[in-house]
């Protein structure tokens, strides 16, 4: 070492670390975290993807028809395949965080957070049913 | 079971050097022995001039809070059995400047604690002669688990947002202003909101979620924190719908 550092009794010289642009590899939670954060982008691909079959319904069957043959081809099943499994993770991590943020009480009693997440599931999978019964039964 | 541990200590001497480097040191492994323990143990008996901070070993003071092995640790609350056959590597605090070997400089967190006003605030004072504020057990129940801190900072060490904007005003100040505005003997949260509503306050926290599990109090300002943004949006959305004397 060349050198003293600049240091006095009265005000020594601090060492301060920096934290690597890498930090969120380090600790698996931290990894979940940042792919949680990242799961937001697929969600909004959804939003876009939806919009865009939306228009091709609204400008008739030959349009429609091009947006299935287009939403068949290989990346963009890919990238939907990875999109769903984000969006799942997306929901999932969400859902299990919703009751730290919410205290739901019933009666002046706390709704134990268990509950709170559950009802949570429970509305996924009436939703879901509900789409399916659209798509099955109507058809 | 080996009869010894060794500690791989960060020593950092302003004096003398520019970087922190790592010392060795073996030390008994005794059955109850904490990571403290065998710091003392190095201080006492084989190098009197490595600096701590520590107080009470038994986890109530909040001062003797380093990085076991890369997480935030109590030391005296950490075993050297369940670090087994080791080494062990202990560091200072993440996020916070070194002074010196294992101590911090804490000032940052000093100094944004009374900002939130953790104490209860009333509009008016009671007399004496009225008696003392009464309160439930459930109105007790609402707060006392953010009571439960010690101010040990692991929860700024765990938080990579605070290690990344020194700004923000961290998990424990707001986990203790929570803890006042939860108090039904309190009327302050109106000034606490005006302070934490500010971006490095609430709004600064995206939910990692690691402060709660290295609260080795169990206080969870995480969920302090998130329930307070529904708060802080509540009372955002009530002043632009509700007429003035509604809020």
């Amino acid at each position: 070492m060349s050198g003293h550092p600049a240091y006095t009794e009265f005000h020594p010289r601090w060492y301060r670390r920096q934290m690597s642009t890498w930090w969120w590899l380090g600790k698996r939670a931290y990894l979940v975290f940042i792919l949680r954060e990242l799961s937001s982008v697929f969600v909004a691909w959804f939003v876009v993807f939806g919009l865009l079959m939306l228009r091709a319904v609204g400008q008739g069957d030959g349009q429609y028809q091009r947006f299935l043959d287009w939403a068949a081809s290989p990346w963009v099943v890919v990238v939907n395949v990875v999109a769903l499994l984000f969006v799942l993770l997306h929901a999932i991590t969400w859902f299990n965080l919703a009751p730290k943020a919410m205290v739901v009480r019933l009666r002046g009693q706390r709704v134990p957070g268990s509950l709170v997440a559950a009802s949570q599931y429970a509305g996924w999978v009436v939703l879901s049913a509900f789409v399916i019964w659209l798509l099955v039964g109507a058809g | 079971m080996a009869d010894s541990i060794t500690l791989q200590v960060t020593r950092y001497r302003p004096e003398e050097e520019s970087e922190p480097t790592i010392q060795e040191y073996d030390v008994p492994l005794g059955r109850q022995w904490s990571v403290l323990d065998g710091l003392n143990y190095v201080k006492d008996q084989i190098d009197g001039t490595l600096s701590f901070r520590w107080s009470c070993r038994m986890g109530i003071c909040g001062s003797c809070g380093m990085t076991v092995n890369g997480e935030p640790k109590l030391t005296c609350g950490a075993f050297l059995t369940d670090y087994a056959p080791g080494p062990v590597r202990v560091e200072p605090l993440a996020n916070f400047p070194v002074i010196r070997d294992l101590v911090v400089e804490i000032g940052d967190f000093i100094r944004k604690l009374p900002s939130v006003q953790p104490w209860i605030v009333r509009e008016e004072e009671r007399p004496v002669s009225e008696g003392e504020y009464l309160q439930t057990p459930e109105e007790l129940d609402d707060y006392q688990q953010y009571s439960m801190c010690i101010n040990c900072m692991l929860c700024y060490a765990a938080c990579p947002v605070y290690g990344l904007d020194p700004e923000f005003m961290g998990p424990a100040a707001i986990a203790l202003a929570q803890r006042y505005n939860l108090d039904s003997r309190d009327e302050g949260s109106r000034e606490r909101l005006d302070v934490l509503i500010e971006h490095e306050g609430i709004w600064g926290c995206t939910f990692v979620g690691e402060c709660t599990a290295v609260c080795p109090k169990g206080v969870d300002p995480a969920g302090a924190i998130q329930r307070y943004k529904l708060t802080a949006a509540t009372e955002t959305l009530k002043s632009f719908l509700l007429p003035r004397g509604a809020r």
